[in-house]
Parts: C-alpha cells; structure tokens; sequence
C-alpha cells in the first residue's frame, strides 16, 4: 500500500505542473489587470506602460511563466499587489479561519447525515424515513445563496442568535474569550454547509442499507442466529458505509471549495472569501496561488478516497 | 406415552406475500415432515415457492410484508410462535441453512474465519481458542485445503467451490440436527456440484442430521435424496420415496418435468421436451381446481378434482388431484 501511495504522490508532480500552465493561461485571458481602475485617471498612460513594465506584466506569457515558477520553486509564489505582502502571508493568515469553519462543517455534516442515513434506511418506508427524504429533497433542491442568505436573515438577522458576519469579535480579549469568539462566529456558516453536505451521505446510506437488508449475506448472517441489532452493527452498516468512507477524500475537497460562497455571504474572512476578492482586483498572483492549490488539494482528495477504501474494502487493491 | 414425532414437522404452511392490502400465498397450505438421517428434497421450477418455504421455516421473511400462518413443529415447539430471541436460539443452533449463491451469502468484508467463529460465539460457551479449533476442524470436514490460511482470507480470494464449503461450515457449526440446503449446488460448475452433493451426502452420514435439499435438478434428487416432495405453485403435487418416485411417476407434472430431461438424442427429429407455458405469478394464481391444468390443456376439465387434495395412492407415495390417471403426454394416446 504505501509504494501505491507514493507512486501516486510522485504522480502528481507532473498533474500539477500541467494544471499550473493551464490556470496561468486562463488567468491571463481575464480583462484587465492590476492597475486597472486603481490607480489615479489622470497619470500619464507612459507612466502606467512603465509600472506594467516594471512589474513584468508586460512580458510574454512564457517568459512570466518561467520566472514565475523559478521563485516558486525557491519558496517565492510572489506577493500580493493588493496587499504588498508575499502571496504565502496573505494566504497563511486566512488558512486558519478556512480550516476552522471546513473542520466544524465537516464534523457537523456527519453528525446530522450519518444518523439521519441510518435510520432511513434502516426502518425505510416509515414516517421517519419520509422525514428524512423531504429534508433531504429541500436540501439537495436548495441553491448554497439562497439557503446561506436565509439562514443569515433568520438566525442572524431576524432571531439574532448568531453574529451574522465576521470569525471573531473585536471584544473578545483573552485567549479563551477569542476561541470561543471564533466558534461562536463558526456555528452558523458551518451548518449551512452541513445542511447543503448531508444529502449524497444520507442518501448513500439510505440506500445502500436498504439494498444490503435483503442481501444473501443478511440471510446469512440471520441463519446463525445473530441477533438483528448485531447484524445491523456487523454486517449492514459496515458494508453499507463504504460509499460515505471512500467518499470521504472528495467531502473535504468539496467542502474547502465549496466555502468560497459561504465565506462570501457571511463576510467570513477566509481563503474562499480572498480567491474572490483577489478576482475582482485581478490580483494574478493571489488568485493563481490559490487555484493551484485547490487542484492540488482535488489531487490529495482522489488519494485519500483511494487509500481509505483500500483500507476498509479488502476488495480493493490498487497498484 | 407420546406418539413418536418428527425430528420436523411443517403443517399446513401458509407464506402469503403482501401486494397492497392484499396477501397472496406462494406456500398454500404445505404439510412435510423430515426424520432423523434423512435428506428429503424439494424439487419444482423456479417460483413455485421451494426457496419461500425454506426461508419460511427459518422465520427469515419481513413480517411487515409477509403472513406466515400454520405450524412448524420442532422439538414440540411451533417455531412460528417464538419471538426473535427465541428464534435466534433455533436459527443456527438447531436449523443450519445454506444458500444458493456463495458468493453473495459471504459478508465481502469478514474473514472465512470471522464468518463462521461468528455462528459459534452466539450458541456456544467456546472461548477463542476453542473457536479456533472448532473452525479449523469444520474447514477440514468441508474439504478445504490449508485451513489455517483459508480462514484468514476474505471470500473474494476463494474459488466457488471453495465458498460454497465455506457456507456449508457455516451451516454446520453448531451440528444441527435439521440442515435446510437452498440450491446447494445451483451456482456452481458441474464438477464442483457433484462434489458439494458428495460432501453434503458424507456430512449426513457422520452427523445423522435429517437435510431438506431444495434443487430444481432432478439428476441431484436422483443422486442424494430419500425422498422426494414436488412442489408446484406452492402446493405439494406429489410425494414418495426416491427410488419410487423415479419408478412410477404419478402426477402429470412429475412426470412432465421427467420428460423433460435432456436425454442423448438419438436422431436429428429428437426435439427437447419443454413443459408448456410457465408458472403462473402469484396475483395470477387461480386458487380453485387443479393448479396443473392450464398447462396440460388436451387433458379433459373433468378429470381435475374440483379442489384437488393429496391421495396417498399407496403407502408413503401421495398424489394431488385425479388427473394423473388420465394423464397423456400431449400427441401421444391416452
């Protein structure tokens, strides 16, 4: 298994450099660049042409490629036009709220989906299941803006039970104030997203219980004389997850990118929230940065789905 | 003193499943019994209710969806009237059941040795290590080559034949006096099923356990079974020893599904011998007269019995309806 996964790792050398040509030449296409509106009407066009030059962004697309990741592969992805600070500061300083709200959001999406699965599909065609497949249609059905937007008017707004906005509050002074500030501001985003996460678990789980009930190892397994709540624990549940397990990698990529439009409505100031900011600033080197490293987490998110079923499905050999 | 009963005893079985508000039976009214050392076989299409009556003894059928009515007496118990825990004692312990397709009926993600330790944990005292043996010796009983290795793989890594003796184990764990065998030998290469059907034959002989072999293969009844029930539409048509059976066919059905063995064809005008139609579906099922009869077609109405019922015809061998005397097959003289 670990000559898979390194094999795989060193795989992923050559897919990213692929992806990084690619996302370089689509961001060049965008209109515009980092002056544009920015700087003051009235400054002479040859003064702006020697900004643009000094900055390289009139050199060919090649040749700012190259340079590009000659400073990358020295650690230097660049610095932020925005912000006049290396493009690794700008992005460390959101990773934190990022990783917080995605940790929360998925943590919660299993706690709501994992349960709400498993009783569907266990006592399925019962009124709890019905339950469950209405909030699971409402769910699926629901754009993220709308529910995002709703929950923001309702529980924010509205009731006021959560901060509407922001990941911490100015007051809070201590350490522990701050922790529990950061959750506080956490709650709401994070069950947006697990609301919107649960529908592929909970149908999954569903399903794949309801299928494994009249299985002919459930036969089995009931012609031993196992009583029907071990049977569900040993042979059910266990092979009716493997589905959520080895969709498990895809989850967390999907919620990392997923919060980009979180982030944005609730103002929450992460990673997502910058990657649209730095769009509508054409800020290149922000944008290309971050890009890229959503690809790279896509790559990470395939691994990590495919060793976790190699470890739960002894099926399942990969080499 | 007691009448000397059956080691099992199915009387009057009645498995209707459930379409809408309405329960249509694909066992009607079954009555069997099976004695100690014996392995009586259950033959009949597909869908004529063999495998609901087996799943039906075991209590395995959803109850929201289905009715089971009757009795199945087994150590003077009706095993219809236990709850689940009860049941569970019996399921494994005393009734061990193997299915038709031994791929499916092995949990993909547990080991051979999980699986069938897992049938001693709930009826035995065995410790792990007893455990160990216990599975060791049953995969030696099967025939399974390098138990000690076997057990740890998963049942993916073994051929058809070899989970089929794994399920056979299963079923065996506990030496159950009563063995319910689903199309044993179904699913797999020919050569493989006489060596389940020998395996299943040597098994009875060292623990005397009475087996209900269900098959559609005559050439299996023929080889194993003392005696034999044909089912048709979930009734029994006809019942006797095997030797008297193969001898002396009596309902039109035996003897149609006789015929339709395939035999060395002799010249090229030698045809296949097919009994017509099929086994009506259960919502179709006409519940009145001989159920036999739209198959058999040149065979007079008045020859059926109205409500046709088994006719012991001489002792030990019983027939349903009075067509058989009648009976031709088509094209040839009565």
């Amino acid at each position: 298994m670990w000559k898979t996964i390194i094999r795989r790792v060193l795989l992923m050398i050559p897919q990213i450099l692929i992806l990084s040509i690619l996302i370089f030449i689509l961001a060049d296409f965008m209109p515009g660049d980092p002056f544009t509106g920015l700087v003051d009407p009235n400054l002479d066009p040859a003064q702006l042409d020697a900004m643009r030059e000094a900055y390289g962004l009139n050199d060919p697309l090649p040749v700012k490629y190259v340079r590009w990741m000659k400073n990358a592969l020295q650690g230097d992805f660049g610095r932020s036009f925005n912000y006049q600070q290396p493009v690794t500061a700008v992005i460390a300083g959101r990773m934190g709220n990022t990783i917080r709200l995605s940790l929360l959001s998925i943590i919660l999406t299993y706690l709501i989906g994992l349960p709400l699965g498993i009783l569907a599909g266990r006592y399925n065609e019962s009124i709890l299941d019905k339950t469950v497949l209405v909030y699971n249609f409402v769910s699926f059905a629901v754009p993220i803006f709308v529910l995002a937007l709703l929950m923001v008017w309702v529980f924010g707004y509205n009731l006021n039970w959560f901060p509407a906005r922001g990941s911490i509050s100015v007051n809070a002074v201590t350490q522990w104030d701050k922790w529990m500030s950061q959750l506080y501001h956490l709650l709401l985003p994070s069950i947006t997203t697990a609301i919107l996460g649960t529908t592929s678990i909970i149908q999954y789980l569903r399903s794949e219980i309801i299928d494994a009930k009249v299985s002919d190892y459930v036969k089995t397994a009931r012609s031993k004389g196992v009583p029907i709540q071990k049977v569900y624990t040993k042979h059910i549940f266990r092979n009716a997850s493997l589905p959520i397990a080895s969709g498990f990698g895809f989850t967390i990529v999907s919620l990392f990118t997923g919060s980009i439009f979180i982030e944005k409505i609730f103002t929450y100031r992460g990673m997502g929230y910058l990657f649209l900011q730095s769009i509508n600033t054409r800020d290149y080197s922000v944008i290309f940065v971050l890009a890229l490293f959503y690809g790279f987490l896509g790559l990470i998110g395939t691994l990590l789905s495919d060793v976790i079923l190699m470890a739960v499905d002894p099926r399942i050999r990969i080499d | 003193m007691a009448v000397e009963r059956s080691l099992l005893e199915v009387n009057n079985l009645e498995t209707g499943f459930r379409f809408g508000d309405v329960y249509h039976n694909a066992v009607d009214d079954v009555s069997l019994t099976l004695e100690n050392n014996e392995i009586l076989a259950i033959v009949g299409e597909s869908g004529c209710g063999k495998s609901t009556l087996a799943t039906s003894i075991m209590g395995l059928h959803d109850p929201k969806n289905t009715e089971i009515k009757g009795e199945v007496i087994y150590k003077d118990l009706n095993l219809l009237d236990l709850n689940e825990k009860l049941y569970n004692r019996i399921r494994g312990n005393d009734i061990g059941m193997i299915f038709q397709d031994p791929l499916g009926s092995l949990n993909p993600l547990m080991t051979i040795y999980n699986q069938i330790s897992e049938s001693l944990e709930y009826h035995s005292d065995l410790n792990e290590e007893q455990r160990r043996a216990r599975v060791l010796e049953l995969l030696n009983q099967v025939g399974i080559p390098r138990p000690e290795q076997i057990m740890k793989n998963y049942p993916h890594e073994l051929s058809g034949g070899m989970r089929q003796r794994v399920v056979i184990a299963i079923a065996l764990a506990n030496k159950p006096p009563v063995i319910i065998a689903d199309e044993p030998t179904t699913a797999l290469d020919v050569t493989i099923q006489a060596q389940i059907l020998d395996l299943m034959v040597d098994i009875q002989d060292e623990t005397g356990s009475g087996i209900i072999l269900i098959t559609h293969d005559l050439g299996v009844v023929a080889e194993t079974a003392d005696r034999v029930a044909v089912m048709y539409a979930g009734q029994i048509v006809e019942e006797a020893p095997v030797e008297e059976l193969f001898a002396n066919p009596k309902h039109p059905y035996t003897r149609s599904l006789l015929n339709s063995i395939p035999h060395e064809l002799e010249d090229d005008d030698d045809e296949l011998h097919v009994i017509h139609g099929t086994v009506p579906s259960l919502q179709k099922l006409p519940r009145k007269g001989c159920r036999f009869a739209p198959r058999i077609p040149w065979i007079p109405e008045d020859s059926h019995e109205e409500n046709p019922v088994l006719h012991e015809i001489s002792p030990n061998h019983k027939v349903r309806c009075t067509c058989w005397k009648h009976f031709h097959f088509e094209g040839e003289d009565e």
